[in-house]
């Protein structure tokens, strides 16, 4: 009895947390729009009984999906979106694994300063952090008056509301996301499988890329997905950040919302990225559970 | 054991052989961490083909001076050489050295084959010999079966024989065993001795081996250095360091001593005579090292070398009585706990030749204990 208790909490916080949500937005996105609040129809009316629920089942379709096919804007946005979350991701890796490494490396007193610095900037406001870098971007920005003052650049060069200072955006935003899962995987490595590779022949170096580079796969692979998966949906970088050629399907469906109205194709466009988003997910829920399982 | 004789050969013992030259020189080293001394002024030889066992208790820095062997430390004082090259700045991956980690180090993303292919690989050997080399390690280890496996993936015994394949691959000129039985139980861990010692063999490597264990260390080695705190105490075949420890310490520290202190009244002919109780007669035993009359000493005998009687075995040199205190029954031997003189406890271990019921004596019992004066050592303080 307890047990089932304590079963069903976890089950019911999704049911009413994940899966209700999610129904709503599926029935929205099958609803057609209306000038009316809320601004789409049918509603479920209950005191017609049978006949009330027939009605309203019979008036869902799939409109608003086709009607994403005929405007090019979406898949587009799509596309951009994947573009962008793809390369940075990348560059997360390429940033977040060497201050991982370190980290890892470090004497053990320090590890927990050093963990702390990584997660201090959650503790700010995350608006407030990406409206700081307008500040550091911009032609009249932080860093382009260090370039010229240091005599790299003559005039200012545009960052801000280009796809670069997205980029730079989500990589700061993100890292964290990537150090610690590389950190965590790097951390348990035990010294010794280095000790053994150069006893075994290998260079320092080597060492690092047969030994270090697979073994820290798991991590990797960990941290790219919790990268990769906010950032395809992002929104508040985007918009504040990029310009107006930056194509995000974030924005896009923000738009929709907001500027349109229109939310039964905005919650279309969320379907659509939840569906492309499953993909990466299973695949994640994967890449943990293999890691369980070899550890245990 | 410290002889392997076989018929047409002479006894394995090039230590002897003033004109051998060993495989490893240790000449002088000591090794500072800070201002901890972990390895003290050690000078030390160890030949081709020896099974060398390095023994001490945990701590003394056994595992470091074998990492100054494998390169991963470096001496602080003194020079290392193998087969006469001085070792001073050569990488870990220079050296004809391997090391079996106490961890086992096996590469947990690499199945059974890929870890024993590993240092292979890496010389770029072809793949063919690759090959055939990892199935004849497989195969000397016994664990043709489990290659396609990942090392989390198959037993603790199966692990220690994989990372003792992975070491034995390169064919270096010398293997290093960091306690390398040491994560196994004790019916697995008597076989793989004698597995280890038939590969030793098999392969004819040098084999230097650390361990806290003293049984396996006089099960395996040919010789073996007893250390304490750094220093090497003794350096002897397993034989010798049994019968002729040179100091109290290393007749403690293998297996079970009676120390019996008391003062010098006589040395002559390489015998001592120890006074030590009053209403006793005194203990006469083997003089070893630097005693002087009427100095202290210590009189080490070993258990199973005492006999114990009821009456007074008055044509034996050294015989002492006191009262039984406890009888441990251990099937094949008996143990008796004898109180002596001053509390004095002296440990006498008989073989049960008869059945228990037959058994001579029992607790609070008067008896005797006496031994040969060769079978004892009167050594030094
Ligand atoms: N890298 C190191 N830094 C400081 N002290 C060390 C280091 N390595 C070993 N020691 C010390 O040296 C001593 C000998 O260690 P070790 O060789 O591992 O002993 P053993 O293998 O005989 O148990 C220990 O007291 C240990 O704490
Ligand atoms: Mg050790």
């Amino acid at each position: 009895m307890m047990r089932r208790l304590l079963i069903a909490v976890p089950y019911g916080w999704l049911l009413l947390l994940f899966l209700v949500p999610f129904l709503i937005v599926l029935k929205i996105s099958l609803s057609d729009i209306a000038l009316s609040i809320p601004p789409y129809t049918p509603t479920l009316d209950l005191s017609e009984g049978w006949a009330g629920i027939r009605d309203f089942f019979s008036a869902l379709d799939f409109e608003n999906f086709t009607f994403l096919t005929t405007d090019d804007l979406y898949w587009k946005a799509y596309l951009s979106s994947l573009q962008i979350a793809l390369i940075s991701t990348l560059l997360t890796l390429l940033v977040g694994f060497p201050i991982a490494y370190g980290m890892a490396r470090a004497p053990v007193e320090w590890r927990p300063a050093l963990m702390m610095l990584v997660i201090l900037p959650f503790w700010t406001s995350f608006l407030i952090r990406v409206y700081a870098w307008i500040g550091i971007l911009s032609n009249e920005g932080f860093l382009n008056q260090f370039l010229m003052w240091i005599g790299l650049v003559d005039e200012p060069l545009t960052i801000l509301n280009t796809n670069i200072a997205v980029y730079v955006g989500i990589v700061y935003t993100y890292l964290p996301f990537m150090i610690l899962p590389v950190y965590a995987t790097l951390e348990k490595m035990d010294e010794s499988l280095l000790e053994a590779a150069e006893d075994l022949g290998c260079t320092r170096n080597q060492a690092f890329w047969f030994v270090t580079v697979p073994l820290s796969r798991p991590g990797v692979i960990a941290g790219c997905f919790l990268v990769f998966i906010p950032a395809l949906g992002e929104f508040v970088i985007p918009s504040l950040l990029g310009g107006s050629q930056t194509l995000m399907i974030g924005k896009v469906l923000w738009e929709e919302f907001f500027s349109n109205r229109d939310w039964p194709v905005a919650s279309a466009v969320a379907i659509i990225l939840l569906l492309i988003l499953i993909v990466p997910i299973v695949l994640f829920q994967r890449n943990q559970q293999k890691q369980a399982e070899a550890n245990s | 054991m410290a002889e392997r004789p076989s018929p047409n050969q002479t006894v394995f013992a090039p230590w002897t052989d003033p004109d051998a030259v060993p495989l490893i020189r240790i000449e002088g080293v000591t090794k500072r961490f800070g201002d901890f001394t972990a390895i003290d002024n050690i000078d030390l030889n160890i030949y081709r083909r020896e099974f060398f066992a390095l023994l001490g208790p945990s701590g003394c820095g056994k595992t470091t001076l074998m990492r100054m062997l494998a390169g991963f430390e470096t001496p602080t004082e003194g020079r290392i050489s193998i087969d006469e090259q001085d070792m001073a700045g050569v990488a870990p991956n220079r050296r004809a050295v391997n090391m079996m980690f106490q961890s086992y180090a096996l590469f947990p993303h690499l199945s059974v084959w890929e870890n024993i292919a590993f240092g292979l690989r890496r010389d770029g050997a072809d793949k063919d010999k690759i090959a055939a080399r990892v199935e004849e390690m497989l195969k000397l280890v016994q664990l043709e079966r489990f290659a396609r496996r990942k090392p989390h993936q198959i037993s603790g015994g199966q692990r220690q024989r994989v990372a003792l394949a992975r070491s034995l691959a390169k064919a270096p000129k010398l293997l290093l065993l960091d306690e390398p039985l040491g994560a196994l139980d004790k019916k697995l861990r008597q076989d793989t001795q004698f597995e280890l010692m038939d590969i030793q063999e098999k392969t004819g490597t040098t084999f230097v081996i650390v361990t806290h264990d003293q049984e396996e260390a006089m099960t395996v080695a040919s010789r073996v250095a007893v250390m304490d705190n750094g220093r090497i105490m003794q350096v002897a075949t397993p034989a010798e360091i049994y019968e002729q420890p040179n100091s109290v310490y290393v007749a403690d520290f293998i297996g079970d001593v009676n120390l019996i202190e008391g003062r010098v009244s006589s040395i002559d002919e390489g015998r001592a005579t120890l006074d030590w109780a009053e209403g006793q007669h005194p203990i006469t035993g083997q003089a070893s090292g630097s005693l002087s009359k009427g100095g202290r000493a210590t009189f080490a005998v070993r258990p199973e070398k005492l006999y114990i009687s009821r009456e007074e075995p008055t044509e034996r040199t050294n015989r002492v009585w006191g009262k039984i205190l406890d009888i441990g029954y251990l099937g094949n031997l008996s143990t008796y706990h004898v109180e002596t003189t001053g509390g004095q406890v002296i440990k006498c271990e008989m073989i049960n030749v008869s059945r228990i019921d037959r058994r001579d004596y029992t607790w609070d019992d008067e008896v005797w204990l006496s031994w040969s004066d060769t079978a004892g050592l009167v050594l030094p303080e």
